[in-house]
């Protein structure tokens, strides 16, 4: 399936050189999107975190030892492998902005997509959701909740999206061009240190759209053709060299796509 | 007590004994269906699988299960399409192999999805893009063409075949058998393809993933091939277990070498494609996305004795076996090389299901393993009782070896 351009691109640069790995972002997407907190969360592998943070190491002992925090949302990405294999149409990439979607009541919980995505950026509810007693007095009322079944992820705090665009309308403005920071997702906004930045990386006056070029920025697994959305930026080689496979010629700058 | 409805001139074990082999399976089938209830009621969180590992072993059964049917469609073609009458010998026995593997997959699929309420949905917002919507479509129709096939062969049983309607409507659907063959061949090779092309289009996933011809990758091809190089001989796999089991000949030797005939001819045009495959996907491909073939694998339960077992033990050496006559012909080496195809299949499907999922992508991931669970194991083991409880019905009471009568005489 050939790729959709899009006039406006949603994207986040994550400077990794800022990042602490505090996990805040994490937290805010939990509340932001209304993830309930799981009754036993022992088993990483079934916890639902649409944002999640990883460490990173450069491998190395003693004064030489760096660690790096790599901040995971959904890539968004412009050729997702996750949207073409899906048999139901739940999950979507044709709005404006190129966000992908996903969309619960539609979603058979076939789990193709989550197999499909190599970021791991897809997550299955295995339980259905239960809040504690009280914390639903505290949920967000503009995201819907999901049912036991389905795959969800990352949308970019999409409800946002549509609350900056509305906002833009009553106030005269141009819902499709929408300024800078005029929509910012959760993680971007809390994050304590600025690491998170986000807006359209094809519109100049957007700051991504310059630091998504800079000559340290990256995107992961870029060989693979998914071309994400998402952008990190690192001064630091053994990071940058992290986001991307190069057993085979063991450096960076290798082809950069594979079809 | 139920002799008048056994097959004209037949003999089959006592009643008693019957019951108690009915109720012995049963046991294995209600305590998977113990599970599926469970599965049902409280959803997949009950299994083994998680976020890594969406796909398990009830999607490596579906499609182990779905290839080694492929004996139905394949046979189904030579006989009525390319009129190889000596198969008319075991083409009975193809029909309901197939169909207890399709229609036993096709549970396993209602359990596998997070929402089965939903499960009509691929019908109903198809995505024509999905390889997955394709197997959907294809999947279900040819269980009815294989119920299709199936019910002349419930009608020509002793009783019902005296009521002349049904004698009629069996002979007529008999007469009009070739359609159905063309239609099931027509669509098993689509979506023995598609459950390939389901993983070659998986461009984040390097073990999976190949280039291929028009929207068809490579895995497209090769899974249509392994299919009809594993499915024949595991009907005469099938059909030699059971005259273990029932001391009587079923099917005569001539008709399982030719089957296995065919299902090596098949096996060896698709291992030597699947060697080329894998070659051209280590030295091109894996390099291209700057991973290496070592990098596919990881200590024992990941190891490369996995895929070299699967293409060489189990594939090479019995492709090798069923096209040499004088191997092919001998019974004990027939066997043993249908029984190296039909693992080696399934360890392909295996490994593209798993494997393929397992592989860190992410320099910055570390791989992880799966084990089923109890539930995934009693269920795939209900829809093997189900197979059992199913064949010996129909051994039982239904006309399905037309030799039975002239090789036990």
């Amino acid at each position: 399936m050939k790729a959709k351009e899009f006039k406006v691109t949603w994207g986040m640069v994550v400077d990794l050189d800022k990042c602490t790995g505090c996990g805040a972002c994490m937290t805010a997407c939990q509340v932001e999107n209304n993830i309930a907190p799981m009754v036993d969360a022992s088993n990483k592998m079934r916890t639902l975190s649409w944002m999640l943070v990883y460490e990173l190491s450069n491998k190395k002992s003693g004064a030489e030892a760096e660690v790096a925090y790599l901040p995971r949302p959904c890539m968004q990405c412009g050729n997702p492998a996750c949207v073409p294999v899906c048999p139901v149409i739940a999950t979507d990439k044709n709005e404006e902005g190129g966000i992908v979607s996903q969309i619960y009541p539609r979603c058979i919980g076939c789990r193709y997509c989550m197999a499909a995505c190599p970021y791991h950026a897809r997550y299955f509810n295995w339980e259905d959701p239960v809040f504690p007693k009280g914390m639903e007095k505290a949920l967000s009322p503009s995201t819907s909740t999901r049912p036991r079944g389905v795959v969800e992820k990352c949308n970019f705090c999409h409800t946002r999206f549509m609350q900056a665009k509305d906002k833009a309308r009553q106030e005269g403005g141009n819902p499709e061009s929408l300024p800078d920071g005029a929509y910012m997702p959760a993680c971007a906004e809390i994050c304590p240190t600025g690491a998170i930045s986000f807006g359209d990386v094809k519109n100049k006056e957007h700051k991504v759209f310059e630091l998504a070029q800079g000559k340290d920025a990256f995107r992961l697994l870029e060989k693979l053709g998914l071309n994400p959305q998402v952008y990190y930026v690192s001064k630091r080689e053994w990071v940058r060299k992290l986001g991307d496979n190069y057993a085979a010629t063991g450096k960076p700058g290798a082809a950069k796509k594979h079809s | 007590m139920d002799r008048a409805l056994f097959p004209e001139g037949l003999e089959r074990c006592s009643f008693g004994k019957f019951v108690l082999w009915m109720g012995f399976i049963s046991a294995f089938f209600l305590f998977g269906l113990y599970a599926m209830l469970l599965i049902f009621a409280k959803g997949i969180v009950v299994t083994g699988l998680d976020n890594y590992f969406g796909f398990g072993l009830w999607i490596t059964f579906d499609l182990a299960v779905i290839a080694l049917g492929a004996g139905a469609f394949f046979t189904g073609f030579l006989k009525y399409i390319l009129k190889i009458d000596q198969l008319k010998n075991i083409i009975n026995l193809t029909v309901i192999v197939g169909f207890i593997c399709y229609s036993g997959a096709m549970l396993v699929l209602t359990m596998d999805i997070g929402q089965p309420i939903r499960a009509w949905f691929g019908y109903w917002h198809p995505n024509v893009h999905s390889m997955l919507t394709e197997v959907i479509f294809c999947i279900t129709c040819y269980c009815l063409v294989l119920v299709i096939e199936f019910v002349p062969l419930i009608l020509e049983q002793k009783q019902l075949n005296k009521i002349p309607f049904l004698h009629h409507l069996a002979h007529n659907m008999h007469v009009n058998m070739a359609l159905f063959a063309g239609i099931g061949a027509f669509l098993s090779t689509f979506h023995q393809g598609s459950l390939g092309g389901m993983y070659g289009v998986l461009q984040g996933r390097p073990y999976a993933f190949r280039e291929g011809f028009f929207i068809w990758p490579w895995t497209f091809f090769l899974f249509v091939l392994s299919a009809v190089g594993c499915g024949p001989i595991f009907t005469v796999l099938v059909a030699t277990f059971m005259e273990k089991l029932t001391g009587r000949k079923l099917v005569d030797f001539k008709t399982k070498a030719l089957m296995g005939k065919i299902a090596g001819t098949m096996l060896t045009v698709y291992i030597f494609f699947k060697i080329l495959d894998t070659y051209a996907w280590a030295n091109n491909y894996l390099p291209s996305v700057g991973m290496t073939f070592d990098q596919m694998f990881y200590g024992v339960i990941y190891g490369k004795w996995l895929m070299f077992t699967e293409i060489i033990l189990c594939g090479l050496v019995p492709a090798l076996m069923l096209i040499t006559p004088s191997i092919r012909n001998n019974p004990t080496l027939l066997y043993t090389a249908g029984i190296l195809d039909c693992i080696g299949v399934t360890l392909n499907r295996y490994l593209f299901t798993v494997q393929a999922i397992a592989i860190p992508v992410l320099p910055f991931d570390a791989w992880q393993t799966y084990a089923p669970n109890w539930a995934e194991w009693a269920t795939s083991g209900m829809i093997v009782a189900y197979g059992f409880l199913v064949m010996s019905l129909s051994y039982r009471y239904l006309p399905v070896f037309p030799q039975e009568h002239s090789l036990n005489k």
